[in-house]
């Protein structure tokens, strides 16, 4: 075969996806010599600026790393401030915030599915270009978008940076009745959700296993949410009080976020992936029939099928949201009393995207003296560049065209956050 | 180029340093995204679509503050090619939560965070999109408020300037009845000085106000400050209550030093 031209595939900007990023795979004489999905989102420096605050304000603040997530960081912060402080949050007010959780896994997996990732698969340039030929597909994705978001609303106050998450619990306990009225849109989502999983077995899928360890939460008799050992295909089961002990973190130039390995391992996956194929047997029998109808194994390995992953995560958050409300008895008291004590505590909690990692060091006073939050996307920053080399370099008979949209596709799969990845950075100096 | 239908004002979203948060309210408004895409033409939108039309646009919704050298050349160029600039939240119209920097010394931050700081690009200061471009409206709020955001594209696409309440969080309790939380539970409480937005929400979680929407017109921030202080908050509380989401907006900037110890 003759010498191709060299040629670039450049994305400036990746469109759905949140936060700013692009991608460029250069190609030499028929190979892939380099790969990068460059993040220019600007640095927030979140780390930096936490310290002095107080602990109570983590949750508010934190949440602000993220618009599309912050019930997220608003969980991780605080289960790590109540483990630091040695204060339980369990019964009716443990349930409240997966319910929480819920609403959030609900909005941000309907988006991304149906909005940011469908498009891919269907051929359209967005979801409102989808919506001239698909209307059912749009309308569908944002009512099951909307119950996810009444959700967070009720709970957390508003959709976007709920204010009613505090360390401790909450400030205000949803009526009962308030949560029951929530049921009908709810029993609307678990069927909208079903209809949606069943478009996305349908599309597509490129053969393209990854072996990559995944990381995932995993509790004993839940799928994760808040809690759980941190476990991998690999065979690590820790605590998440030594996760630091297993991963590491690095600045490379060319990105304002941090990437993440695991000790002896190298790379690694967290995710949808990750938690389904970790945690299949947590999932309850229908839903795994949901899945198994879908074509899904008890795991899942291709990145581009994370669509059908996100789907079955959904339809169970719809179904967990339910069973949380049909057994919800308010507690006593919105919250429970947590006094600042000196130390250092942790927690990891199931972002959308995956593992969410906080730490904090406080001083007698409660306010924080230092603060190491890792986000799902610099943990799969590595992978989405690997992505991208194996599969380039596996069609480098398509033209350029259709290997950027290919590329995009790719690094799509992963429903980065780049606006998460590059606010968090790591501050390994105390200022005191 | 066709122009098909009597041609469609183009609309364009732009992200400078913030959240993803308040666009994503325009993916939010789910009963009202179809509709709102049929009376447009999205010209730029990354975070909802791959097609993207060249300039000039009718309206430029922008989000985010300028923090990077690259970013205060980029808002000068949007606003050459934009009709209308609307700037959409606490970022955008206050620097955000990111201009807690303005306080510090961000060059001490860098080497503290990044291996390698020379590749970080980022100015000393988180500054509105108003310091840098000539602003047509702006919306307020982390994040900002979906009726707001749909009230202003409603208004803007007939032609009308939008309106937006001038009142504080403090008044919407009084409307809405809610038990004050300063005066009842003695709880510190930012309403008397926040522009409302919100409905007052926070107070109708039994939580004080923490400024979200940022400062009325003509805050009595001092006046306030007694009030805070019977609440039990000493000054390094004064300041970090003033210093959130809207630190950099004056009365609030001017609020917060007042009650900032000299260094030592």
């Amino acid at each position: 075969m003759s010498a191709r031209p060299p040629r670039t595939i450049t994305v400036e900007a990746l469109a759905r996806v949140e936060g700013e990023g692009g991608l460029s795979v250069k190609i030499r004489k028929g190979q892939v010599t380099t790969v990068a999905l460059n993040i220019f989102e600007p640095p927030r420096f979140f780390e930096a600026f936490l310290r002095g605050r107080a602990f109570t304000e983590a949750p508010d603040l934190t949440a602000r790393i993220c618009g599309i997530c912050p019930v997220a960081y608003q969980m991780s912060s605080v289960h790590a401030m109540e483990s630091l402080c040695g204060a339980t949050v369990g019964g009716a007010l443990r349930g409240l915030r997966r319910l929480l959780y819920c609403g959030e896994w609900i909005e941000s997996h309907a988006l991304h599915v149906a909005l940011l990732h469908a498009p891919d698969f269907l051929g359209y340039e967005s979801a409102l270009h989808m919506a001239k030929d698909h209307p059912g597909v749009v309308t569908d994705a944002l009512r099951l978008k909307k119950a996810g978001n009444a959700l967070v609303a009720l709970v957390g106050g508003r959709e976007i940076h709920p204010v009613n998450v505090k360390v401790g619990g909450f400030w205000r306990l949803p009526p009962p009745e308030a949560l029951r009225a929530l049921v009908p849109s709810l029993e609307e989502a678990r069927e909208l959700a079903q209809g949606l999983l069943r478009l996305v077995a349908t599309f597509p899928f490129p053969e393209f296993d990854r072996d990559l360890p995944l990381v995932a939460l995993r509790h004993p008799d839940e799928y994760p949410m808040n809690e759980g050992q941190i476990v991998s295909t690999s065979g690590l089961d820790i605590p998440v009080s030594a996760y630091e002990n297993h991963f590491f973190e690095e600045h490379v130039p060319r990105s304002n976020a941090l990437h993440s390995t695991m000790k002896g391992q190298g790379h690694y996956l967290v995710g949808p992936l990750a938690r389904y194929s970790l945690n299949f047997d947590r999932l309850p029998p229908p839903v795994q029939d949901a899945a198994r109808a879908a074509g899904l194994g008890t795991t899942c390995r291709n990145p581009f099928k994370s669509i059908v992953v996100r789907a079955v995560e959904t339809l169970y958050a719809c179904d967990e949201a339910l069973r949380l409300i049909a057994r919800y008895e308010p507690p006593p008291s919105p919250s429970v009393p947590v006094a600042p004590v000196a130390g250092s505590g942790c927690a990891a909690t199931e972002a959308p995207r995956g593992l969410l990692y906080h730490r904090y060091r406080l001083d007698g006073e409660g306010l924080i003296r230092q603060a190491k939050i890792v986000p799902p996307t610099s943990q799969n920053q590595k992978a989405i560049e690997e992505d991208l080399a194996g599969f380039a370099a596996a069609h480098l008979d398509y033209d350029t065209k259709a290997l950027t949209l290919l590329c995009e596709q790719v690094v799509r799969n992963y429903d980065p956050c780049i606006s998460c990845a590059t606010h968090v950075v790591t501050v390994d100096r105390d200022d005191r | 180029m066709a122009r098909g239908k009597a041609a469609k004002p183009k609309l364009a979203v732009w992200k400078f340093a913030s959240c993803d948060g308040c666009q994503l309210s325009i993916l939010d408004c789910e009963d009202e995204l179809l509709a709102l895409a049929d009376a447009v033409q999205i010209a730029n939108f990354p975070e909802a679509s791959r097609a993207v039309a060249p300039g000039p646009y009718d309206l430029s919704l922008v989000e985010g503050s300028i923090t990077t050298p690259h970013d205060a050349e980029r808002i000068h160029e949007i606003r050459r090619s934009s009709k209308l600039l609307v700037t959409i939240g606490a970022c955008a119209t206050s620097g955000g939560l990111q201009a807690l920097r303005n306080f510090a010394d961000v060059e001490t931050w860098i080497p503290a965070v990044y291996a390698s700081p020379d590749a970080i690009q980022t100015l000393r200061t988180s500054t509105p999109i108003a310091n840098h471009v000539r602003v047509d409206f702006e919306l307020p709020g982390c994040p900002v408020s979906k009726e707001q955001l749909l009230g202003a594209l409603a208004a803007i696409l007939q032609g009308r300037r939008p309106v937006l309440p001038t009142h504080s969080v403090c008044l919407d309790c009084k409307r809405r009845g809610i038990v004050c939380v300063a005066v009842a539970a003695g709880l510190p409480c930012l309403g008397p000085v926040t522009l409302t937005g919100c409905g007052a929400l926070c107070p109708s979680y039994g939580r004080g106000c923490f400024g979200c929407f940022g400062p009325v017109r003509s805050p009595a921030s001092q006046a306030l400050v007694p009030v805070l202080e019977a609440a039990g908050l000493t000054d390094p509380d004064l300041v970090r209550l003033y210093r959130t989401f809207n630190a950099a907006a004056e009365p609030f900037r001017k609020a917060s030093e007042a009650h900032e110890r000299p260094p030592a």
